[in-house]
């Protein structure tokens, strides 16, 4: 029996081909002929894309000067100066310049709140929930416009810039939502007048773009006043975006209300609950919080949505980038691409961290349902 | 049982807070109406929709229809209208292709592809589709090449005056061309009936694909040929500074198409993606395990399915591309939002009108889209025992 081994032989290294880097190219990139062309196909756009942008935005930028002489070196990549020069104009709009700590504040006020609010489990959240809805927006006004408390008046007129843009997101999803959840009441309601007139509120805001919603809040919706009553553009827009956004928001909220089981009603009705004991106290809470991603996604939407102000004359972020590129000072072939980049890149933060945050809700909700 | 007092009776409650319902809708209504009708008469501006014949006195870019200075604002109206619907049918052919190939692409087995397709919708998913349409118009198109130097491919032309084609001219006889090509169409048609007929009785269908290839391009070009080639092309020609004749769109065209095409392509995508994750992977092995080769699996299984998921969404996203056409408004491309309820509105005061047309215009769009919606989603639902 001399042929049997008594030992192991020395093992021996896996082929060099499919373990670590190596192994993970060949099995990520280059896997098969198509596999390996497609990758070189990827590569080439990453080559055609990626260094001139590195070097349009990085190296050959201008990042000082004060005037356009700066910009106007030969191959001159992206304007940073432009960017650096109007950013105070970008924020704040044409919002009185010693004023703009009231604007600090209530950005700094609100973000703290926001960001204390998603940290999650926290002592006094539901404080800090009933400050967020209530007491904040009354002081955010009251800050913003001033007027009063010894404030100097700031006009709606002189808004503008990132500021305006976040005045009419936050109203418009903070105002739509009792609207949006009175609407998917009425759409999932018994009577058929009430789900009548709601389906037909819901699919005529859905059906228009908001840009034609915008002009009817500009153009008529003075006409629909009595006589001699004129209000300010600021407010008029305000309306226009709030009733649109509410038939978004009754459609997210009818989902929520979907997907309740007819026993929480069942349940709720054996317990002697009426209509709006059932749903204030049962159903809601549920709903509600089923579609907290949903309300992110249409804030994210309108969001986005918001620079169509600019089209009717109020100058939002975007409005007031744009607004600037008609400075003769600062006029370079550069200056265009730089403002919308940067406005761009701090969209692209904003809703890009906002939808990873809706994302995150969404799985962390599901794990709830999956325990159960 | 003891009888209900009235006002506990939910059948009358029900009927008093709908009638409350009513006459609170009625009545702002009348407010609002009675109101407007106030103001446009202090305003002494004309109502009723007489304005329509008048002449409109203004001129428009890019027309598809006949149009001048001395048409009436009806056919102003018409003319945004097609232009609207050429961008919205220009964008959603492209937004469909690029959004498929992205969403694929993100499922693809090559790390480096589906990343690229990740960065590609998260980019384009999170910039405002206004800033796009802006960037393209201002930062790029602008600063491409006058039209002494544009730039050329195969025989289109690009400069900062917009793209040109050469026009396809048909000459008398062509008409056949036509004729023929509709016929190979319906012979298609007939081929793929008979080979599924044939399918049920004997298990093997007839070939389809090269017959039905020879028949779209064969019997066309034969009678091309026989008609004696009655086609020419009107190549765009260089006169002083500007180019004359063949096809044009104009560079706000082009920014819309791009800026649209691009921005919902990324949302297409992801509807694409969840789509194919949605069917599930046993059907793929069912298939294969009933002997069905892989493009088979593919197209009869895997897709169908996949559809059924995919195309709700898909028709609203085109639904939304065609209403986000009107922030043309803010490049004076001239459709609906910019010329009718821009210019027009601003030359005639009609605000109630315009607007009213125009938003029915968007309106109707839509609810013919969710019609149609609901009718092919009631042809495909599953159904279930």
């Amino acid at each position: 029996m001399s042929f049997v081994r008594k030992s192991y032989l020395p093992e021996t290294s896996p082929p060099l081909l499919s373990v670590g880097v190596l192994g993970w190219l060949k099995a990520n990139l280059f896997s098969s002929v198509g596999n390996t062309l497609l990758s070189l196909l990827g590569l080439y756009m990453l080559w055609v894309i990626v260094p001139p942008l590195i070097e349009w935005a990085l190296l050959d930028a201008v990042w000082q000067g004060s005037g356009r002489e700066a910009c106007l070196v030969e191959n001159a990549g992206a304007c940073w100066a432009f960017v650096a020069a109007k950013f105070g104009q970008f924020m704040y709009g044409r919002y009185t310049f010693e004023e703009r700590w009231r604007v600090d504040l209530v950005f700094l006020v609100g973000a703290l709140t926001v960001g204390l609010l998603m940290i999650g489990r926290m002592p006094g959240r539901r404080y800090l929930a009933v400050f967020g809805l209530v007491i904040y927006p009354v002081l955010a006004y009251f800050m913003l416009t001033g007027g009063a408390f010894g404030l100097v008046e700031v006009e709606t007129s002189l808004w503008g810039g990132l500021l305006l843009t976040f005045v009419v997101a936050s109203v418009g999803i903070v105002v739509s939502l009792p609207l949006g959840v009175f609407l998917a009441l009425g759409r999932r309601s018994k009577m058929p007048v009430m789900r009548t007139l709601s389906v037909i509120y819901i699919e005529a805001w859905r059906g228009v773009p908001l840009i034609t919603v915008l002009f009817m809040a500009s153009v008529m919706l003075p006409l629909f006043l009595p006589p001699g009553t004129n209000f300010d553009k600021l407010l008029r827009v305000l309306i226009g975006v709030t009733l649109f956004s509410s038939a978004y928001m009754a459609e997210v909220v009818r989902g929520g209300l979907q997907a309740i089981p007819r026993g929480q009603y069942e349940a709720a009705s054996a317990l002697g609950l009426g209509y709006w004991r059932t749903n204030l106290l049962i159903i809601m809470p549920q709903a509600l919080r089923l579609v907290i991603p949903g309300i992110v996604n249409t804030f994210i939407g309108l969001f986005k949505d918001t620079t169509l102000v600019m089209i009717v004359g109020l100058f939002d972020f975007l409005g007031s980038v744009q607004v600037n590129f008609s400075d003769a000072n600062w006029a370079t072939p550069q200056t265009a691409a730089s403002g919308y980049a940067f406005a761009a890149l701090v969209f692209w933060i904003i809703c890009f961290g906002m939808s990873r945050y809706s994302m995150r809700l969404e799985s962390r909700l599901n794990e709830g349902t999956r325990r159960a | 049982m003891r009888k209900l007092v009235i006002w506990n009776d939910p059948r009358y409650r029900a009927w008093f807070f709908q009638i409350l319902a009513v006459l609170l809708v009625g009545g702002f209504f009348a407010t609002v109406i009675a109101n407007t009708v106030d103001n446009l008469n202090q305003l002494n501006v004309a109502s009723g929709f007489g304005f329509l014949q008048h002449t409109a006195g203004f001129g428009i870019s890019q027309t598809l229809i006949e149009y001048s200075e001395a048409s009436t604002y009806g056919r102003a109206f018409l003319v945004a209208l097609l232009n609207t619907l050429l961008v919205a049918g220009i964008g959603i052919v492209f937004a469909t292709v690029l959004g498929f190939l992205v969403g694929i692409a993100r499922l693809s087995s090559n790390w480096l592809v589906a990343k690229l397709a990740t960065v590609y919708i998260e980019t384009f998913r999170n910039i405002p589709l206004l800033l796009q349409i802006l960037f393209w118009y201002t930062a790029v198109l602008s600063n491409l090449p006058a039209p002494r130097d544009s730039m050329q491919f195969g025989g289109m032309l690009l400069n900062r005056r917009g793209l040109y084609a050469p026009a396809p001219v048909g000459e008398p006889g062509f008409e056949y061309v036509m004729l023929a090509f509709a016929v190979a169409l319906l012979g298609i048609i007939i081929l793929r009936r008979l080979s599924e007929r044939k399918r049920m009785h004997t298990g093997a269908g007839l070939p389809v694909l090269f017959p039905g290839l020879g028949l779209v391009f064969g019997v066309p070009l034969l009678v091309f040929w026989l008609a004696g080639s009655p086609l020419h092309f009107e190549v765009p020609q260089l006169r002083g500074f500007n180019f004359v004749g063949g096809l044009r769109a104009v560079p706000e065209l082009l920014a819309l198409v791009f800026a649209l095409s691009i921005y919902t392509a990324s949302f297409i995508a992801e509807i694409v993606r969840s789509g194919i994750q949605a069917v599930n992977w046993g059907q793929s092995e069912a298939a294969l395990a009933l002997g069905l080769r892989r493009p088979e699996v593919l197209r009869l299984v895997v897709v169908p399915q996949a559809l059924r998921v995919i195309i709700p969404p898909l028709t609203s996203q085109f639904l939304n591309l065609t209403k986000n056409s009107s922030l043309a408004a803010a490049l004076a491309y001239p459709e609906l939002a910019s010329v009718f309820a821009g210019t027009v509105l601003n030359q005639t005061g009609q605000a109630v009108e315009v607007l009213a047309i125009t938003m029915a215009v968007y309106l109707s769009l839509s609810l013919l889209t969710s019609m149609a919606m609901n009718f092919y989603n009631s042809r495909i639902a599953l159904v279930e025992r």
